[in-house]
């Protein structure tokens, strides 16, 4: 059966990990390697680099350190952040990545999504999902509008006017800080449509809290796209990734902080899950 | 020598790097001059049958392949370099692809049909097939030696292989339905999984084929 997937997520920054913080096994607590090496003795289903360098001459030295880590880490690796051409893909494959997720160009130009599945195969294109929840109705109409919402093929996705009875979910950019008129379940299928072979799914309402996911949001794209969908933001503890795949429907449980700080090690939370009954590879 | 053929699909460099962590001596190439002095053959990529094709036929790769396999050359297929061994794909019609195994490419296509274990509770299927998924060995095999029956391998695929001949299977895995996961006739080994990407069990496996390699089937 296939195995419901633990992904820990490690920010880099200038090559560096941050807030690279020591373990027993560990060395060099900043060096992405060395913490990928780590996850992976662990029994980590896969590790995600999002390199949020800002700098635009500093962005090559996140594929020295994919080489790095490549070299040294039989996983799968998913690379994000930054990514704004065919090319930028391109080097991260070489350099030895499996998959790329795309955000901001997503949501800039979506047909982006569709000429990089083209060109590389959906099963390494993944697109980020970050989504919040639009609690107030009357400010829809002050949601960042897009160019291409012109485009007919593309703006079923629009966020026009909604009834208030069902929540809706906008994408948000920035942060969270800044919100875009477009509805985040027609957006996740629309990003399937055009070739996307995952989404990796944030709760921007939940990013950060340790509340959990928003399992609401997570169930509705689980349920609405036919690819697997990483359920992200929130995760304080082991009963939150049980909830985000189960309840939410997630195929994979996406963590941060519950790992990188060492509050829980992956070998515990698949346990947990696997006493739950949630099918996991240990 | 063990070629890695390099056709510009997929994460070649892993492969390499896998060989090379394990003590097995690589050479990644596109030409086929190569390939044809090389003592076995490494067919990796992941991506459309399509494309695979097309890039091995402009490559002039295509002949220097299929005359290592009837040779009698050890090859390991993984995941479009096992698919293109068949005969045909349901996507691109007949002949499609190298024709050294009889057999057919198909699609997974589960609709709305839920899977009827402890995962209908959680998720419909999805495609692709992505993740850790475990193998029922079907027949001992040189290729999976030391590995436990019911390892968990890491796929990524929308398509699967449908052989002809029963006999060739060399393990399968569930995924809604049973699927053929790996199959070996005499010098032939392949998998639809990517050992460059399971961990210690598939580094075990390419250590397998060195070992094949060395000593002989």
């Amino acid at each position: 059966m296939l195995a419901k997937r633990i992904i820990p997520c490690l920010d880099v920054k200038d090559g560096r990990v941050v807030k690279g913080v020591n373990f027993q096994n560990l060395t060099d607590a900043g060096d992405p390697v060395e913490n990928a090496r780590f996850y992976d003795e662990q029994g980590a289903d896969e590790i995600v680099f999002l390199d949020i360098t800002a700098s635009h001459e500093k962005r090559k030295i996140i594929l020295d350190v994919v080489a790095r880590t490549a070299n040294d880490v039989f996983m799968p690796l998913t690379v994000g952040g930054g990514i704004k051409t065919l090319d930028d893909i391109r080097a991260l494959l070489n350099a030895g990545c499996d998959k790329v997720s795309i955000n901001t160009t997503a949501v800039h130009d979506p047909l982006f999504i569709k000429r990089a599945s083209e060109r590389f195969g959906s099963q390494c294109i993944v697109v980020a999902v970050d989504a919040k929840r639009v609690k107030d109705i009357g400010r829809v109409n002050e949601f960042k509008i897009m160019p291409w919402f012109d485009d007919a093929s593309l703006n079923d996705v629009c966020l026009k006017s909604f009834s208030g009875e069902e929540p809706v979910w906008a994408i948000s950019t920035h942060g969270g800080r800044k919100m875009i008129a477009i509805d985040a379940v027609k957006w996740a299928k629309k990003m399937e449509e055009l070739g996307a072979g995952e989404i990796l799914l944030t709760s921007m309402d939940r990013d950060g809290t340790k509340d959990g996911y928003d399992i609401e949001l997570t169930r509705r794209i689980s349920e609405a796209v036919s690819i697997p969908v990483v359920a992200s933001g929130g995760v304080g503890t082991l009963e939150h990734l049980r909830e985000g795949l189960v309840e939410g429907k997630a195929d994979a449980a996406l963590a941060a902080s519950i790992f990188h700080y060492r509050e829980y090690s992956i070998k515990e939370s698949k346990e947990y899950l696997r006493l739950k009954g949630v099918p996991v590879r240990i | 020598m063990i070629a890695i053929i390099d056709y510009g699909m997929g994460n070649l460099r892993s492969v390499e790097k896998g060989f090379l962590k394990v003590g097995v001596d690589v050479t990644v190439t596109n030409k086929p001059d190569v390939v044809k002095k090389a003592d076995a053959v490494v067919l990796p990529g992941v991506g459309a049958f399509k494309d695979c094709m097309r890039e091995l036929t402009d490559l002039h790769l295509i002949d220097a392949v299929v005359k290592a396999v009837k040779d009698g050359k050890p090859y390991l297929g993984i995941c479009l370099g096992f698919q293109v061994l068949f005969s045909e794909s349901e996507e691109f019609g007949k002949c499609g692809g190298l024709d050294v195994l009889r057999g057919k490419v198909v699609r997974f296509n589960f609709g709305d049909q839920k899977l009827s274990t402890l995962n209908s509770q959680l998720s419909t299927l999805k495609v692709p097939h992505m993740g850790w998924n475990e193998i029922k060995i079907q027949k001992d095999n040189p290729l999976f030696k030391g590995i436990p029956d019911k390892s968990y391998f890491y796929f990524v695929h929308s398509f699967y292989v449908v052989p002809e001949d029963n006999a060739i299977i060399a393990a399968t895995t569930d995924y809604g339905i049973e699927f053929t996961s790996s199959v070996w006739k005499d010098n032939i080994f392949a998998v639809q999984f990517h050992p460059e990407k399971s961990q210690a069990v598939g580094l075990r496996v390419l250590k397998n084929f060195g070992e094949i390699v060395r000593k002989g089937l």
